[in-house]
């Protein structure tokens, strides 16, 4: 499997556990245990570091419960039964430090990769990362790429190789931004800016999604970020035609709609996105009509681009 | 005249919620109408609905409780069929119903199935193993009830008077605003929420009250029975945490109904703050949950382990750390909100940090059968099968507190089988062994063992079924609340799990016949000894079920097992302690203010969700009323008298010679 030698043998015996344990499936394509990114990497091994910590007490306590169950079952009758055994000081000692050394040491994994694996923390790297701004709206994706003046609805290129840093808001609901392989997710939320660094080291085709339901057309909230080579990019770059992304765009975006089809935009008016973060531009318009009960709803039911 | 309510409101168009809403309520009147056609009634009235013992409350929680745990698992199948049918395409639910499926289960399973069963179970069982006859406040108790049940009922209209709430069971702004919710979807579910949390938090001042002040002479607080303990602590912490419930609902009432802007997109609203003040209650109210649950497993492994509880004190001290810390952990429900390295890593830290209170638990128990001898019945089975499902579920618990690991968990499949875990796992199998085994003290007979036996393999393995799928397509990446979806790696562990569904539908199915079978069965199973488990606690020194003052004369506790310590000494001198001098009772007479004011309360809930204001009202002139008549009430008592406690009492103190002169001849 690809990330046990992207981990350089590191901790062998924890992912020979882990095959063991976990179904070969887990490691398929877009699995979080199969990460094509540094981010995702340092995620999934601390999710294993973390696992084999714990299931050194867990596995133990799980069989002892079993055993003793089974050996003081009242018909055993070569258990001696010892009604008056209510207290013992060492086991009480033992009771208390297993856990809490457990925890301690858990703590150690928990505050180094909170700091190490912080979505804001630009990733160690050479290259000057690839800038990106996301902002959901009802319901499905924008992506604009500032340095490029292009932006896409429902489709993410990013390079190979190149730190990514993303700058991420909503225009109405929260969602969350979240690519199973490249790694962490966080918050798209009106109001608010906040940050990504990822990175993605092998071309291909991967899933991504809103991670935070967002109401009725969530699911559709669909897009499958493709990485391919710099030069490839930059060719996507240059190619991609389309209609300005200005105020009166964006003021169609704020309309509710559903499974929308990719399509991208030409030039990019650059103060955008930080005009929609703060609130500058009125935030998703929601649904057309306040009903008091169920019923159908004016909702571009699967759009195109509009 | 009727603000928003028109005939718009009822959902002519979707046939499942419209025939489902039709046969409760069709079901629903013919109960009302057989009830009264056989004349039960006034008994029903006097007996049941006015009733201020905290037994018959207790036991309408349970029975409310159960209904509406039904409820939910009705639509936990049809999210699973959902899901199972929705991979490229639509599956039989649309996004505007299959949204209220989810949001109600939620809701309806914390708030409405395991809140009255765990408070139910408290009601029944904390006077009794306190040594006392009622609780502190009966007639607040019964307002208690009756106001959950208003919530209840307020859920169940929206199946067929508009909706229910599309946002999830928290309703997360700006989602829930008017804006983007404008229905009366979040209107059902602020004023449910807020009526019934009215209810939760009366208990928890009546139980905290009760247990601090009332308990049978001698029962100082290192004698009381760890149940006792478990309730104390959940309702210290419903007092601590409902208040922040109530007020952040009511500041998102205040931004749908009067337009404030709280937690809305526009001027200055803050949505974050909502996610914090909703989880400074939500973290804590899985502790609420949890920690009665802990209790009764600790009174069913102790007693048919036949040994007292291993490490009591330190039982104690692991609940009361439980208590606090679980406020100190509500930040893990949202670390990719991005608080940055430092405020992430503290809560995760303090998140892992409850797994000690609760590892601490788990080898007690487990000591507490090393030694003993272990009676497999129904209740130590589902107990056996909490403290092996429960460490995992606890272990995926402590995996999603490492930040790291969250960033890739967070609201995914696997956060979803990680909370059924142990909300399943923990306190619905607590539940399950707690109705079982308190079922005799109720109802004076048993519960048939192997339709029980039955219940839990099927519910054991159905749970599994379920739920351990969920696991790997979280790790496959799917996110929860999904209508749909197109990844083809998820579609067959869903249908595992829809498969797992029907395995726990058997054991719904044998459950509810344990239930009809050991009914007709009663007189086989009658228990007439009050003590048919060999327990260890005062519940078992009454009768079954106990008379209305529970016991003839107050115990006498001198000891931490206050009635196995009666029991060794009756064995040792071969006889019952001396016959006991009775006096007078004085008891709470009935009141119906509990069920008037929830009536009340159900106009001004309705009449809030949908706008009519002359209604509201009308609903609050009445509580009003309804709270000024009991306050001047002349006659809050009555007594009985001594020779009618003897003449109770005495049928019961013949039994138990009875039992124990059989047990000292064998």
């Amino acid at each position: 499997m690809e990330f046990i030698r992207r981990s350089g043998g590191r901790t062998v015996p924890q992912f020979c556990l882990l095959a063991m344990a976990l179904a070969p499936s887990l490691a398929r394509a877009d699995s979080i245990l199969a990460p094509v990114g540094p981010v995702g990497r340092g995620d999934s091994i601390i999710i294993l570091d973390a696992l084999v910590i714990m299931l050194a007490i867990v596995i133990p306590t799980m069989i002892a419960t079993l055993a003793f169950a089974w050996w003081y079952r009242a018909s055993n009758a070569r258990a001696v039964y010892r009604p008056d055994f209510t207290y013992s000081g060492k086991i009480e000692l033992i009771v208390w430090s297993i856990p809490t050394l457990t925890i301690f040491f858990l703590g150690g994994v928990i505050w180094i990769g909170s700091h190490k694996l912080d979505p804001f923390e630009p990733l160690p790297s050479t290259a000057k990362p690839l800038e990106i701004e996301a902002v959901a709206f009802d319901w499905k994706w924008l992506f604009i790429y500032p340095e490029q003046g292009i932006a896409s609805v429902n489709q993410l290129v990013v390079p190979v190789g190149r730190p990514l840093h993303f700058r991420i808001t909503s225009a109405s609901v929260f969602n969350a931004f979240f690519v199973p392989s490249f790694g962490s997710m966080i918050y798209a939320m009106n109001g608010m800016v906040s940050q990504l660094n990822l990175q993605v080291d092998k071309p291909g085709k991967y899933l991504g999604f809103s991670a935070h339901f967002s109401g009725d057309g969530f699911p559709d909230m669909r897009f499958d970020p493709v990485a391919v080579p710099p030069d490839q990019f930059a060719g996507w770059a240059a190619g991609v035609k389309g209609a300005r992304l200005n105020r009166a765009a964006v003021g169609a975006l704020l309309k509710q709609s559903r499974a929308v089809k990719p399509y991208a935009y030409k030039g990019v008016d650059p103060t955008l996105f930080d005009a929609i973060a703060a609130q500058k531009l009125p935030p998703g318009e929601g649904p057309q009509s306040g009903r008091s009960g169920p019923g159908a709803q004016n909702v571009v039911p699967h759009g195109g681009a509009p | 005249m009727f603000g928003k309510l028109g005939w718009d409101a009822i959902p002519l168009d979707q046939p499942i919620p419209l025939i489902a809403g039709a046969v409760v309520m069709l079901l629903g009147l013919g109960m009302i109408v057989w009830v009264i056609a056989k004349g039960w009634f006034p008994y029903l009235w006097k007996e049941w609905i006015t009733s201020v013992d905290h037994k018959h409350i207790g036991i309408m929680y349970v029975l409310l409780g159960l209904l509406m745990l039904v409820r939910g698992f009705i639509d936990a199948i049809m999210m699973r069929a959902q899901q199972a049918m929705a991979f490229h395409a639509g599956g039989y639910l649309p996004p505007e119903h299959y949204d209220q499926v989810f949001s109600a289960h939620g809701t309806i399973m914390v708030l409405f199935a395991a809140m009255p069963l765990v408070i139910g179970i408290m009601n029944f069982v904390v006077p009794l193993q306190l040594g006392v006859r009622d609780v502190a406040f009966p007639t607040l108790n019964s307002v208690s009830f009756w106001l959950t049940a208003t919530g209840a009922l307020l859920v169940n209209v929206s199946l067929l008077i508009g909706e229910f709430a599309r946002t999830g069971w928290l309703p997360y702004p700006p989602l829930s605003e008017l804006r983007y919710s404008p229905g009366v979807g979040v209107d059902y579910y602020l004023w449910a929420v807020q009526i019934s949390g009215v209810g939760t938090l009366l208990t928890g001042i009546n139980f905290v009250t009760t247990i601090l002040k009332i308990r049978a002479p001698g029962m100082t607080y290192l004698r009381m029975p760890m149940f006792c303990w478990t309730a104390l602590a959940s309702c210290l912490l419903i007092l601590a945490a409902f208040p922040v419930l109530t007020a952040t609902l009511a500041m998102l009432t205040l931004d749908r109904y009067l337009g404030f802007h709280f937690f809305t997109n526009e001027a200055g609203g803050n949505a974050m703050m909502f996610m914090n003040l909703i989880w400074a209650w939500g973290h804590p109210e899985v502790y609420i949950l949890v920690l009665p649950a802990f209790g009764i497993y600790s009174e069913v492994i102790s007693t048919f382990s036949s040994k007292p509880l291993f490490g009591y004190r330190s039982m104690v001290a692991a609940t009361l750390f439980i208590c606090i810390v679980s406020f100190c952990t509500w930040l893990h429900h949202f670390f990719t909100m991005g608080a940055g390295g430092d405020v992430n890593a503290a809560f995760g830290i303090s998140t892992s940090i409850i797994a000690v209170g609760t590892g601490v638990k788990m080898y007690n128990w487990l000591f507490t059968m090393y030694g003993g001898r272990i009676r497999f019945t129904t209740p130590m089975l589902w107990s056996l099968g909490f403290m092996t499902t429960f460490v995992i579920g606890g272990l995926t618990g402590v995996l999603l507190a490492v930040p790291p690991a969250d960033f890739l968990l967070h609201n995914s499949m696997f956060l979803v089988a990680h909370f059924h875990h142990v909300i399943i796992g923990g306190v619905v199998f607590a539940l399950l062994a707690g109705i079982e085994y308190w079922w005799p003290k109720a109802f004076g007979y048993r519960l048939d063992e192997r339709w029980g036996k039955a219940a839990f393999w099927f519910g054991l393995v159905g749970f599994y079924v379920t739920f351990m799928p969920m696991y790997v397509v979280g790790i496959l990446g799917m996110t929860r609340r999904l209508q749909h979806y197109d990844v083809a790696d998820w579609y067959p562990w869903l249908l595992v799990s829809a498969v797992g569904i029907l395995i726990l539908m058997g054991g719904a199915a044998c459950q509810i016949t344990q239930l009809v079978v050991s009914f007709l069965r009663r007189h086989e199973l009658r228990d007439t000894t009050g003590d048919p488990w060999d327990g260890r606690s005062l519940e078992w020194a009454t009768a079954s079920p106990p008379p209305v003052f529970n016991f003839a004369v107050l115990p006498q506790v001198q000891d931490a097992e206050a009635y196995w310590d009666v029991k060794r000494r009756a064995r040792e001198a071969e006889e019952l302690g001396g016959q006991p001098h009775y006096a007078p009772v004085e008891m709470p007479r009935n009141s119906p203010t509990g069920f008037v004011c929830a009536f009340f309360a159900t106009l001004i809930g309705f009449a809030l969700i949908w706008h009519i204001w002359w209604l509201m009202i009308v609903g609050l002139v009445g509580a009003y009323a309804t709270f000024v008549v009991f306050a001047w009430r002349d006659v809050p008592e009555y007594v009985i008298p001594a020779e009618e406690v003897e003449r109770i009492d005495r049928a019961d103190r013949q039994a138990r010679q009875e039992a124990l002169s059989g047990a000292v001849t064998t």
